[in-house]
């Protein structure tokens, strides 16, 4: 908490919050009814999810050959689903571990929902290697434990069993890591419920009290199951390329496809998060919480992880005519020119092009762009499995084994179903949990909370507390000595200079001698600087600051003082950019300013 | 925790105030019962004399044991109980054993970890503990004497002299 925190850093917290105000915005959701949107989302998803358990059913009961699995293509949709929906997993896990390692604060907005889509997407995983056998009632068979066939242990030299303790170690580390967090927040709305709730909280929150010690060790947990999550991860989706990679069929017995498989996983994942979270933090209201920061940051992940990708298929296609082995060309001239060339297509167009546009700052913090990019990256990376395994399989050595898979309505509607487990384990969580992680955001309050970052991380620095409480000393609603009242009567008057006295106790502000320059009688309309809406003119003129001239020659600082002192709540506006583009204003260059204003987002760079 | 505990503290609305104020009591040699905080608060370990967590050590040991059952399991799996030639490989093939250790290495040091953790913690599902103050998880920073160790009066004048906003008394 005493390292220099850099001005031009982006405040991850917006809107001047306090501990009480992180409290109240991100535990309020599980105390309210249920709003119309979640209800009719919930509705949605448990009917695709009933279907889905209906044509489960249907396999199980009538067989495998409701499926259009043949006697060449003996992976189809099952596999695909199943490789899609781990990797869309992969995104938690590296959110809240390998995040934590890197020490990335931005990662609190968003690492309690990751990791629950983690847990949710791993459990639609797991579905289909269960399903996809020809007797779904014995598939406790895979488990080595001793049994009365021999005892008959599973063979542990292959892939798919090597998935099989990759995937359940993974669900388990996610699930144990995600409910450490819990715990604590669990107890925070345990404390503010009452009557049934509060039993059922108090039963979900262990008993917390907050104890330092029980802390100390919450934190060092949390960071060794960090440490172990994070090769985990990455073993994780290693071992599902090697169901594939350690075969002996062209196009697939390949070494790049470890690390390909992982740099998808990841990309595909946080493509699903960006989709949840931009819907969920407009739902919630919690655009102050989940901010533009952190889905640029996202945003970025997605474009080296998308490009990482991009090179794995050059690579492909290069080392396939370089190596002159004609099988391994045969492969890649079938994906591109073959009967699936659509999907191929599809593929290349959604995952190599797409992410090539975060490139753009402006389309990196579009919340309509992420979210566009973000659902076709997630098509793309469904594409990119089914095409690697159905395109595959379809035309392999022999061409009397040559065949032609499309799925039945069984298949489809067990993927629908899948989307429906998914979606409703989400909603519940949304409504029993606190979306963003409670006591994690309190602790990066004081080093990435708006009123700690930008021109006022040298002000209200570490080592200022102030007695009333965060955020209470910093907007002057909650002053009430006569210090203030001498601020309010010198804000009024034009005149070129103010000073403010000293409020009594209150460590966090200073006092500050500001000379307005006098344009005379000259007036303009403030409002065209961005950022500056009528409140905030109406605050600037009184100041004395009624022309272009005048603003283009404040300081940052005197302006954000001048915001602080203000009545009303302005303290959490940013007038970094406001004299640059007064500047421009007053000397008339109104498209400069309006290329200026491009490249600001609410006034700020 | 068995048998009654007179208990007084005080609520202080930031944590760097609380953390001057434990600073003051280490001074004054005030023994402190225990501080609960909202979030876990950094420097607060070495002011209360808390010495290292040993969860990672036993982490270690865990994982060691997950290490151990499965390269060795498998081992007298497939060199002793049930040998079967798999695609021409050895009997004992170290290589292809490499992922179910890593894994449930990984395993048992997670469960093993986080069990431990709730245990040595004293929580648990079904666990119940006396909460001193609904506030604490939201925005409360808790500093709590035992009055056996610490008598009412020096602890008041300690709070009023440290910033303390609220001061109250509990038994537990």
């Amino acid at each position: 908490m005493s390292h220099h925190i850099s001005p031009i850093r982006e405040p991850l917290i917006l809107g001047n919050k306090s501990y009480h105000d992180i409290t109240e915005d991100l535990i309020s959701p599980t105390e309210r009814t249920p709003g119309f949107a979640w209800i009719v989302g919930f509705m949605i998803s448990i009917t695709l999810l009933a279907f889905g358990l209906f044509c489960i059913a249907w396999t199980v009961w009538h067989g495998i050959g409701t499926w259009n699995l043949n006697r060449t293509i003996g992976w189809g949709w099952d596999i695909t689903n199943f490789v899609w929906w781990i990797g869309i997993g992969h995104a938690g896990t590296l959110i809240s571990a390998i995040l934590l390692l890197f020490r990335q604060k931005w990662r609190t907005g968003v690492n309690r929902a990751a990791e629950a889509m983690t847990i949710f997407a791993v459990m639609c995983a797991a579905l289909f290697p269960g399903i996809h056998v020809g007797r779904a009632w014995v598939v406790f068979y895979f488990f080595p434990y001793p049994n009365t066939r021999g005892p008959l242990w599973p063979n542990f030299n292959s892939p798919l069993l090597w998935d099989l303790f990759a995937i359940s170690t993974y669900f388990t580390v996610s699930l144990l890591f995600w409910y450490t967090g819990l715990v604590p927040d669990f107890a925070t709305v345990r404390d503010r419920a009452s009557g049934l709730r509060k039993k059922i909280y108090n039963f979900l929150s262990f008993g917390w009290t907050g104890s330092a010690k029980h802390w100390q060790r919450w934190e060092a947990l949390s960071l060794v199951l960090a440490g172990i999550a994070t090769p985990l991860v990455l073993s994780v989706h290693t071992i599902v390329s090697f169901d594939f990679a350690t075969s002996i069929i062209p196009g697939w017995h390949t070494t790049i496809f470890p690390p390909y498989f992982v740099a998808g996983a990841i990309f595909s994942g946080f493509a699903m998060v960006l989709t949840l979270m931009i819907i969920t933090r407009k739902i919630l209201s919690l655009e102050e919480y989940i901010t533009i920061a952190h889905i640029e940051s996202m945003n970025k992940v997605i474009l080296v992880t998308g490009s990482i990708v991009g090179v794995a298929y050059l690579t492909e296609l290069f080392i396939a005519w370089y190596s002159g082995y004609v099988y391994e060309q045969f492969a890649f001239f079938n994906r591109a020119l073959g009967p699936y060339w659509w999907s191929y297509f599809g593929m290349m167009f959604c995952n190599v092009v797409s992410p090539q546009f975060f490139w753009s700052r402006k389309i990196r913090r579009s919340i309509w762009w992420t979210f566009f990019l973000s659902i076709v990256i997630n098509i793309g990376m469904w594409f990119e499995r089914f095409v690697i395994i159905a395109t595959t399989l379809a035309r392999d050595y022999l061409p009397s084994s040559w065949s032609y898979y499309s799925p039945t309505w069984v298949e489809m509607g067990i993927f629908i179903g899948t989307l429906g487990i998914f979606f409703t384990l989400f909603l519940i969580f949304t409504r029993v949990a606190p979306v963003v992680a409670v006591a994690e955001v309190k602790s990066i309050l004081k080093s990435a909370g708006d009123q700690y970052t930008g021109p006022n991380a040298h002000k209200h620095g570490h080592g200022k507390a102030n007695k009333h409480g965060v955020g209470n000393g910093i907007t002057p609603n909650h002053d009430h000595d006569a210090g203030d009242r001498n601020v309010k009567e010198a804000v009024g008057a034009a005149s070129s200079s103010m000073t403010a006295a000293r409020s009594e106790g209150d460590g966090a502000s200073a006092e500050m001698e500001i000379d307005i320059p006098d344009y005379g009688g000259l007036d303009d309309d403030l409002k065209k600087i961005e950022g500056v809406g009528p409140k905030i003119e109406r605050v600037l003129k009184d100041a004395g600051i009624k022309s272009f001239p005048a603003l283009s020659e404040m300081k940052t600082e005197s302006l954000q003082y001048i915001l602080d002192k203000a009545e009303g709540n302005f303290g959490g506006n940013d007038p970094q950019s406001w004299a640059q583009q007064a500047k421009l204003a007053s000397q008339g260059k109104w498209s400069e300013l309006k290329q200026l204003q491009d490249r600001l987002s609410g006034g700020k760079y | 925790m068995a048998g009654h505990k007179d208990i007084i503290f005080g609520l202080y609305n930031d944590e760097e105030i609380m953390l001057d104020a434990v600073k003051a009591a280490n001074a004054d040699h005030l023994e402190i019962m225990d501080v609960y905080t909202p979030f876990p608060v950094h420097g607060l370990d070495p002011l209360l004399g808390l010495s290292e967590s040993r969860l990672h050590i036993a982490g270690f040991v865990y994982g060691l044991l997950g290490t151990l059952t499965a390269f060795l399991g498998m081992t007298w799996i497939f060199t002793k109980d049930w040998p079967i030639i798999f695609g021409g490989k050895p009997h004992w093939a170290v290589p292809a054993f490499i992922p179910i250790t890593f894994e449930l290495t990984v395993l048992f040091a997670a469960i093993g970890m986080t069990v431990t953790f709730y245990i040595v913690c004293g929580l648990g599902p079904g666990v119940t503990n006396e909460i001193l103050d609904n506030r604490i998880t939201d925005d409360k920073f808790c500093i709590a004497f035992d009055k056996s160790e610490v008598n009412a009066g020096s602890a008041e004048s300690f709070f009023a002299k440290t910033g303390a906003s609220e001061v109250h008394s509990k038994t537990l």
